[in-house]
């Protein structure tokens, strides 16, 4: 039953995703990984979109891979359902977490205990997006079943890479203008 | 704080206020601060400015989307739980509609080419976007050895192992509890033990 393993894994990633953006990257990506229900390339796809359309990038991601799953197996009302268990299973470790906080909000606060703990959840969670990312990057800019160096490389996303990343540094644009320009690029010199 | 008005009432605006929210918002987290004060602070009056970054931090220190957070947060201030759940569901609510149609759209048109080359480039967007995230992240979070060194661990568990990304998440947190205990490890290198579990 798909609906309750969305359930399940969407819940447990709202519990365990701490740092807001790109926490639920990891997440994401295991869910990809265990189940089969989508690629890291699919993933990197989901997450241009949900940078470029409004709500919370969190949200979007969950609604997204609620979609695809749902609409893999069961058309568009699947998907819609998906869509809608995923998104509010990722929700409702908030509720649950929030309602329980501001009973105790001051010692919340104050307390040394959950200083503690975010001390040490803090880098962990930065290493875990960035190992996601580096997996997303493993399939945009290298080969990896390429038989020779040559061919391992992807030069021209590799390039494309370092002109947005400077770009990027030099230019605060908003991100949206990036994924435009970019899926220009794209279709132009047909990455 | 407002007067309590009927509930039902109540439970609809905040379920208008937060859905509006996350509508005009990218990104989420601190993108959403300024409409959060016009429309939580000034405009309804809900809560004062010194409460709504009181909401904003602790919704970046509970586990979820810091959004959906601060949204169940000031709800649930403004009409306890059932205000909590309604500016829950009006901050999610935009993201169903636009990201299910959007998805439904780029479903029947992945199969051109010209889509699948704007993917590709677009995906090259996406690497540097989580690159710069990361690197912002890590001038705020990655402050001492401690961290550093916890950061090396994780990635390299995170890299090379099948280790769960919940088991890390519940490891570090333990490891920070550790440095509660250890004061060496406050200013050390920290060679913490991380629990090194097995698939």
């Amino acid at each position: 039953m798909i609906y309750l393993t969305l359930f399940v894994r969407f819940f447990l990633t709202g519990l365990m995703a701490v740092g807001g953006g790109l926490a639920t990257l990891p997440f994401l990506q295991e869910i990809g990984h265990d189940t089969g229900w989508f690629t890291s390339m699919d993933l990197a796809n989901m997450i241009a979109v949900s940078e470029s359309t409004p709500g919370p990038m969190g949200v979007n991601m969950a609604t997204y891979v609620g979609y695809h799953v749902g609409s893999e197996h069961y058309g568009v009302l699947g998907g819609i359902l998906g869509g809608t268990v995923a998104t509010l299973s990722l929700v409702l470790p908030s509720l649950i977490v929030i309602l329980i906080v501001v009973r105790v909000l001051d010692a919340f606060k104050e307390s040394r205990l959950v200083q503690a703990i975010f001390r040490g959840l803090r880098p962990a969670s930065m290493a875990m997006i960035t190992a996601a990312g580096l997996s997303v990057a493993k399939v945009t800019l290298v080969n990896p079943s390429a038989a020779g160096i040559g061919e391992f490389f992807c030069v021209p996303q590799i390039l494309c890479f370092a002109v947005l990343f400077f770009a990027m540094k030099k230019w605060k644009l908003h991100p949206i203008a990036y994924i435009c320009i970019a899926a220009a690029v794209g279709v132009v010199l047909a990455l | 704080m407002e007067q309590p008005k009927n509930k039902p009432a109540q439970c609809a605006e905040l379920f208008a206020t937060f859905a509006r929210i996350g509508a005009f918002t990218f990104g989420g987290g601190y993108a959403m601060l300024p409409m959060l004060k016009r429309e939580c602070v000034e405009s309804k009056h809900w809560i004062d400015e010194d409460e709504l970054l009181d909401v904003f931090a602790i919704g970046q220190c509970t586990p979820g989307v810091i959004a959906v957070n601060t949204a169940t947060f000031v709800g649930y201030r403004v009409g306890g739980t059932l205000g909590a759940v309604a500016a829950t569901l009006g901050v999610v609510f935009p993201s169903l509609v636009i990201i299910m149609l959007l998805a439904a759209a780029l479903s029947f048109v992945m199969g051109y080419a010209a889509v699948q080359h704007a993917l590709n480039g677009v995906r090259v967007c996406v690497c540097v976007l989580v690159a710069n995230a990361v690197l912002g992240l890590a001038k705020k979070s990655l402050v001492d050895k401690f961290a550093i060194a916890l950061y090396v661990v994780v990635l390299a568990l995170a890299l090379f192992t099948g280790i769960s990304s919940a088991v890390l998440v519940v490891a570090a947190g333990a490891v920070g509890v550790l440095t509660l205990f250890v004061p060496a490890l406050n200013h050390a290198k920290g060679d913490e033990q991380d629990p090194k579990e097995g698939k």
